[in-house]
């Protein structure tokens, strides 16, 4: 049963409406999407969202409803296909390493699984280990109970990875070790993208994770993929505000689009606003604005730059953050608006803010991202 | 917290605690003394002892109690792990309707379940004997090795079985591999636990036990009836020190972790 | 494909056929040799008594109204009066145990060990340590003779006393062992915060430990009434012929006196009060506060 040979075009995982129900709750509902062959793939949301699901579909652990679309892998259908025939690994949250089996042994599980040759299995064991910078020498003998939550890790990775898989599953692996190693496993795991040129699909809460590693995100919400598209995409021109709001900050603005001359012009409570064109303005619709702080800035008021919208209202709050100043103001309507102000030194260069000042809040239109409405 | 706990209930729990070990531990040094009437200490002795090798008829119930007992617990153990492994692994119709109905033995007096079974042999003609002891035992162990084991496989890690179906093992193999491996331990210990009841129970077998096939509780019932010899008190330490050592060892085993 | 693929190609299919496939001997085991006896004795609950079979055809009460019988209602009365009484002996020394032992860190799991060490050991024997002790030349009466504080023997045993030590005796393990566990679960920060808030220790036992064991002492109770009303042994060995429990009037009927309708019923009438009080502590349970234990 060896999969036919897929070109570079052809998508190695293609999801085509696929639905999954427990009971009456939809898990994931009629969710449609490609993931290309050697890229690193995020499914990205809060918890409840469907992405565990979406992942367990494609491992073969869940089953499509009947009529729940078709689930396919190097271009078959898999739907009811068992885990143990789809030819992918899977790194467990938990990292699910069988307590009663060594290291090696862990290790070797696969290879026994699939009549690998016994001479065959100690080097690749051994090959497998140092792929995941874990020393045979030192770790191979130890059972689970002996290894830290870093080194299981690691030997979750080898466990999968011995077995060269075409996909490689990983459900929030990251999730249980400490902040500083999350980072050097993070750029670890690109690597190993990378050089093997393995499929990651890499299932994750943490967006700056997410950020980090992928080639493209998809972000799911309520069991339907929100935006899919490359960090930046998905960061620079969120597509709803609920993808704005779960990746990084942002400051939502409203009102009602007119046509103002060439340029589309929203009236707000706080102020008149220029916005750019986008698919599906019209006179009179109801508009909704995201704007990253990073994007904003302030002045006092009627002393922003020409060519820039300008919102007035009232310094509520100047936050210390260390690297940036968040200057928060509040709104003529009572809404606030994040500022983020590169720090210059507050001993120095304090800034010139303080509660209750008046001031504008200040971006250049393109800057602003105009929302679907959801 | 250091709150200090006050003297009244130290005092007060010691007390319990004398009322809970000190009839044992009197009846265990008895067993030893060198009197018949049992009334004060006179001297050391293992003539107690030395005479329950002589009667025939504790011998027998010792040898018909392992008999029970061993029948019984390997097909409670069997029984009552796959209706574990069933509760614990699958979404089926009826689940919570079979749940109620498993906990009922545990809550049904005894004396009912025996002449319940009593009234059900003979109806069918069936021949009280070791035969329909370990039948009965079989019933009344089921429900405590599924509740062993349940709380084994509910701490048991799921992704386990999943990866090792990830890694090519299909269902069979994850199971002999994988699950039993983990579920061993709450096994033995579910199987410990039936065996311990099998080997002390007296109301359910005195009902559906036949003449000549008395297993040891009867024949201690019959010797505290009838008797009051010291062997009672050897035979008893005996078997104090066997259920003893048995429930220790389950408890050992329900407690040791996957690893 | 080869059969093992077959196979589980089959229960792959089938979620529910695995899963009664597993279930199906024990599940069987039960339902023939427990379920069906129990309905069984309940048919012949309400059959006449035979001749020379157990039962003959036919549908009768009387095996239920004899229990009018003052004879009769005066075991039921006496069971459930001691089962009670048992109960409320347990709980109160049990919760003060259940508690010291909740609040010993370090002697916590030796001292539970303690309390259940006893409970395993056979009950069989357990009893018969009772009457050692209490017999007339039993390790009691030989003592208080041989210090001179009596002359003549005390009556221990065959008393509704002894009875009662024996329940206490039995079951003690049963009311310890759930009220620790909701002591031990028992959020310390909560009484920290009554302290905060100015409650003195008595206050903080009364409006802040003891509701939230609740649940623990419900269960307990159930734990111990149960056994206690269902109990055989314990009054037969230490009650003598006087003082009988149901239980011992059940096993009556199905030896010397011979009539096996009549102990049906008996048996369906503790049967069905243990069904009660079960359902009644499910209930309880769901709604108690803290009550979330059962998750």
């Amino acid at each position: 049963m060896a999969p036919p040979a897929s070109s570079a075009a052809e998508p190695i995982v293609q999801f085509t409406r696929v639905s999954k129900h427990f009971g009456d709750f939809r898990a994931v509902n009629d969710i449609s999407f490609d993931i290309r062959k050697g890229e690193f793939f995020s499914l990205l949301g809060p918890s409840g969202c469907g992405k565990t699901t979406t992942l367990r579909l494609l491992a073969g652990f869940e089953q499509p409803d009947t009529d729940g679309g078709t689930v396919k892998i190097a271009g078959e259908v898999v739907n009811t296909r068992r885990p143990y025939e789809r030819q992918i690994g899977m790194v467990f949250q938990n990292y699910a390493i069988f307590p009663h089996l060594s290291v090696e042994r862990n290790v070797a599980f696969g290879l026994e699984q699939h009549k690998v040759p016994a001479a065959e299995i100690p080097g690749r064991v051994t090959q497998a280990l140092e792929m995941v910078r874990l020393d045979p020498g030192q770790y191979a003998k130890r059972m689970p109970n002996q290894l830290s939550g870093g080194q299981r890790q690691r030997v979750a990775l080898a466990r999968a990875l011995v077995l060269r898989p075409a996909i490689l599953l990983l459900d929030e692996p990251l999730g249980a070790i400490d902040l500083k190693l999350r980072k050097e496993m993070q750029l670890e795991l690109k690597a190993l993208n990378k050089n093997l040129g393995l499929t990651f699909v890499y299932v994750t809460h943490d967006q700056e994770e997410a950020l980090t590693m992928s080639d493209r995100i998809a972000v799911m919400d309520h069991g339907i993929i929100a935006q899919l598209g490359s960090p930046a995409e998905i960061y620079e021109n969120p597509r709803t505000a609920y993808v704005a709001r779960f990746i990084g900050e942002s400051n939502f603005l409203g009102g009602t689009a007119t046509r103002q001359g060439g340029a589309w012009q929203v009236a707000s409570p706080n102020g008149a606003f220029i916005i750019p064109d986008a698919p599906g303005l019209a006179e009179g619709a109801t508009v909704q604005i995201a704007v990253r702080p990073e994007w904003m800035d302030i002045f006092p008021v009627d002393h922003c730059p020409s060519g820039e919208n300008a919102v007035p209202g009232t310094v509520r709050e100047v936050i210390y953050l260390g690297e940036t100043m968040h200057v928060i103001v509040t709104l003529g309507d009572g809404t606030d608006c994040t500022v983020a102000v590169r720090n210059e030194g507050q001993l120095i260069k304090p800034l010139p803010w303080k509660k209750g000042d008046r001031a504008a809040v200040s971006w250049l239109p393109e800057d602003c991202q105009v929302l679907e409405q959801a | 917290m250091s709150t200090k706990l006050p003297r009244w209930l130290i005092a007060f729990s010691a007390l319990v605690y004398l009322f809970l070990h000190l009839p044992i531990v009197v009846l265990v040094i008895f067993s030893f003394n060198d009197s018949k009437y049992a009334v004060s200490w006179t001297g050391f002795t293992w003539a107690w002892y030395q005479r329950l090798l002589e009667r025939e008829d504790i011998l027998r119930g010792l040898e018909a109690s392992l008999i029970v007992g061993a029948a019984s617990t390997l097909v409670s153990a069997v029984f009552g792990t796959l209706i574990a492994l069933a509760l614990a692994r699958h979404r089926f119709r009826g689940r919570t309707a079979l749940e109620a109905f498993l906990y009922v033995p545990l809550v049904t007096p005894e004396i009912v379940v025996g002449i319940s079974l009593l009234i059900l042999f003979v109806l069918l003609k069936v021949p009280l004997g070791l035969a329909t002891i370990t039948i009965a035992h079989i019933a009344f162990s089921i429900s405590f090795v599924v509740v062993v084991v349940l709380a084994r496989l509910q701490g048991m890690d799921r992704n386990l079985e999943e990866a090792a179906m990830t890694l090519g093992a299909d269902e069979i193999t994850t199971f002999w591999k994988i699950t039993v491996p983990q579920l061993w331990p709450g096994i033995i210990s579910g199987a410990l636990l039936a065996f311990t009841m099998s080997f002390d129970d007296y109301v359910i077998t005195s009902f559906v036990s036949g003449t000549g096939s008395s297993t040891l509780p009867i024949v201690v019932y019959t010797m505290v009836r009838r008797n009051i010899e010291p062997s009672i008190n050897a035979i008893s330490t005996i078997i104090l020190v066997a259920t003893a050592v048995l429930i220790y060892l389950a408890d050992r085993l329900g407690r040791e972790k996957g690893a | 494909m080869n059969l093992r693929q077959r196979i589980l190609g089959f229960y792959h299919t089938r979620k529910d056929a695995t899963a009664w496939t597993l279930l199906a001997p024990g599940v069987l085991w039960l339902v023939v040799f427990f379920l069906a006896p129990i309905l069984i004795m309940l048919g012949y609950s309400v059959m006449p008594r035979g001749l020379f079979t157990p039962v003959k055809a036919g549908f009768t009460l009387e095996h239920y109204q004899r229990f009018f019988d003052p004879l009769y209602l005066q075991i039921l009365w006496r069971t459930f009066a001691w089962s009670l009484g048992a109960t409320v002996i347990c709980l109160l020394m049990g919760y003060p145990l259940a508690y010291l032992i909740a609040r010993s860190w370090k002697w916590r799991n030796l001292l539970m060990f303690l309390v259940v060490l006893p409970f395993w050991t056979s009950f069989l024997v357990r009893t018969f340590a009772m009457i050692f002790l209490m017999r007339d030349t039993g390790l009691i009466n030989a003592t208080l003779i041989s210090l001179g504080l009596i002359t003549e023997p005390i009556p221990l045993l065959y008393t509704p006393f002894a009875v009662m030590v024996g329940l206490v005796y039995g079951f003690l393990p049963f009311m310890v062992l759930p009220i620790y566990a909701s002591l031990e679960k028992l959020d310390l920060s909560l009484l920290e915060a009554a302290e905060v808030l100015g409650a003195r220790p008595w206050a903080r036992f009364v409006r802040v430990t003891f509701p939230l064991s609740l649940p623990g002492v419900v269960a307990g109770a159930l734990l111990v009434f149960i056994p206690a009303l269902g109990s055989f042994l314990t009054s037969d060995l230490l009650g003598g012929a006087k003082q009988v429990m149901i239980g011992n009037l059940i096993q009556n009927q199905f030896s010397a006196a011979r009539n096996w309708p009549f102990g049906s019923a008996a048996s369906f009438i503790v049967m069905a009060l243990v069904l009660v009080a079960v359902v009644w502590y499910l209930r309880i349970r769901d709604t108690a506060p803290g009550g979330a234990e059962a998750k």
